[in-house]
């Protein structure tokens, strides 16, 4: 008898985005796997062309309303590498922090209000309030404390405009910071909380043998800086980005998957930053992680959550470390003189390593850009985990299954509106 | 008389994207409002992220949002539901590039007991929500008229 069943999730709700799930199950083997994904003409792309390189910062923060900082460091990056300059001292340090209120509001969100809500059983965030307001309420704080450190730096949280190549606009004065490193201290303890809560929450026995891929400084823990890294032997700088990595073109999905020449899907994102970097992770958060369960390498992307969380209290700890510091620059932001050039740079955004590549006219208007997103890079590993995932889950009810690949999507927090637009999901079964 | 105390000033949050064609309508009309409202109105403007419209109306006695959806209505209808009394309809579910979106922060903020005692959302039916800037001809008609309505009513 052949027994064929297929899984479909036409809406994939709590994605960024939206987009599908295809699932073929044949004779009780995964037959196909799709993760589809409907992206626009590549719009941001074609809009910057001849536009002055001046607005770039706020014409790409307007790709993803959860990362417009990634979004505008990596254009400002690639440009001060086109133009040869090099944003040091407290200006750089500005620039972490405001990368610092960007992961925690964005991890908060979805370690909250998408992905905890799978792991106990109920149907959406709402739901879970009910039963759990306590859990929402300071999920919702923390995220609050993140969105505050993006707008005393960005000017505002939703599509922050105080950032431009070289520096900003503006920069705060010392006692700009007096009440909110206040509300950031109380904002780690509650972290820390988060953390210790996630770490009880159950997790499917399942391991991948990923090729992570991440920034890595000699330093730090990557927000904008170091070499793109993995645990096979990758090691290379953002130049070299395009001789390394290539967009492949799939018929079910309009947006590119991107691979490592000759080796395939990798991942990018809060596992892999964390497996390449935990050595410089504050000793709060190594402790923190430790105790939460997590080894120094996570391969179980549902403990993504938990990375989430241990980033988050980095991100609180390594912005009073900042803030601490802070002595205002004489200048808001380095003078830049534009020329002819190419220009290229990887930051890590919430979701993963982001490229950006930008080609300037001798007046610095933008000849072309090409931007690689998080989400488009993860979009093969998405789908390698569920080719792995749902023999072992084969024999759960429909239900339970097309539940259990939705989890699994949302383990990358997949944002769909910055590679693309409208994702769905279906398991089919023969 | 004495001036309103502060806090009772109506939060009116205009949500959308500007290179998302009709969906900057809401956007469009805060920012028209916020010229024309300054004594009796505090104008906001939001990505339609559900998290931060939480915080934002957190604590405020009369809310008005405005927001762009799209439910099969001709283009430029203008949608109007009290949401302090009623769940919103579906339309306003699953019509946001965002995961967690207005309805989802309406229906939290209900569940933890911390809705304003006022919250009126409009919605305005778009036409086009492909990237782009700028409104259709229809979405551009009914952006006036609720301008108007709304200049009337306060």
């Amino acid at each position: 008898m052949i027994n064929s069943r297929t899984i479909k999730v036409d809406y994939l709700a709590r994605v960024e985005g939206e987009g599908a799930l295809y699932v073929h199950i044949k004779d009780g083997q995964v037959a196909d796997v799709k993760l589809k994904i409907f992206e626009p003409p590549r719009f941001f792309e074609a809009f910057l062309r001849g536009r002055g390189f001046a607005e770039v910062p706020d014409i790409t923060a307007r790709i993803c309303g959860i990362c417009p900082i990634a979004y505008q460091m990596s254009a400002v990056h690639a440009l001060e590498d086109a133009f040869g300059v090099k944003v040091d001292g407290q200006l750089r340090a500005l620039r972490r922090l405001v990368y610092c209120g960007e992961w925690v509001a964005s991890h908060s969100l979805h370690i909250l209000m998408l992905h905890a809500p799978d792991f106990l059983g109920y149907e959406d965030a709402i739901r879970m309030a009910k039963d759990h307001p306590e859990v929402v309420q300071r999920g919702l704080r923390l995220k609050k404390t993140g969105n505050e450190i993006m707008s005393l730096i960005g000017g505002r949280e939703v599509h922050p405009i105080n950032v431009r190549v070289g520096g900003f606009y503006k920069v705060p004065a010392k006692n700009q910071f007096v009440e909110i490193r206040e509300r950031i201290k109380r904002a780690r303890d509650e972290a820390l909380e988060n953390l210790r809560w996630v770490s009880t929450l159950p997790f499917p026995e399942f391991e991948q043998d990923y090729e992570f891929v991440a920034l890595r400084h000699p330093e730090e823990y990557p927000f904008n800086e170091g070499r793109l890294v993995s645990n096979k032997g990758l090691d290379i700088s953002a130049r070299a980005f395009d001789e390394n990595f290539a967009e492949e073109h799939v018929s079910h999905s309009n947006a590119l998957h991107c691979v490592l020449k000759g080796r395939g899907a990798y991942l990018v994102g809060p596992a892999a930053r964390y497996s390449i970097n935990f050595d410089k992770l504050s000793p709060l958060a190594q402790e923190a992680a430790r105790e939460a369960g997590l080894s120094e390498v996570c391969r179980n992307p549902f403990q993504s959550i938990i990375v989430r969380s241990v980033e988050v209290l980095y991100a609180f700890d390594e912005a009073l470390r900042i803030i601490n510091n802070y002595e205002p620059p004489e200048q808001p932001a380095v003078k830049i003189e534009p020329k002819a050039a190419t220009g290229y740079a990887c930051t890590e955004a919430p979701r993963g390593t982001l490229y950006h590549c930008y080609r300037v006219d001798e007046r610095g208007l933008i000849i072309d850009a090409r931007i690689i997103p998080p989400t488009s890079q993860n979009q093969k590993t998405i789908e390698n985990d569920l080719w792995q995932l749902v023999p072992q889950q084969i024999d759960l009810p429909e239900t339970e299954l097309t539940w259990r690949c939705e989890q699994a999507v949302r383990n990358y927090d997949p944002c769909i509106s910055c590679a693309t637009h409208f994702l769905r999901l279906d398991i089919e079964r023969d | 008389m004495l001036p309103s105390p502060k806090k009772e000033k109506t939060l009116i949050i205009g949500i959308g994207n500007d290179y998302r064609s009709d969906d900057a309508v809401g956007l469009t009309i805060a920012r028209r409002l916020r010229r024309r409202l300054k004594a009796t109105a505090k104008v906001i403007e939001q990505s339609g992220e559900g998290a931060s419209l939480i915080e934002a109306w957190r604590g405020a006695v009369s809310v008005v949002v405005i927001d762009a959806v799209m439910s099969g209505a001709a283009p430029g209808t203008i949608h109007c539901f009290e949401a302090h009394s009623q769940k919103l309809p579906k339309i306003f579910f699953h019509c946001s590039t965002h995961a967690f979106s207005l309805a989802e922060a309406i229906e939290l903020t209900r569940a933890l007991g911390e809705l304003p005692p006022r919250l009126v959302v409009y919605g305005i039916e778009a036409k086009n929500l492909a990237a782009g800037v700028g409104l259709s001809a229809e979405v551009e008609e009914a952006a006036c008229q609720l301008e108007e309505r709304m200049l009337a009513e306060m």
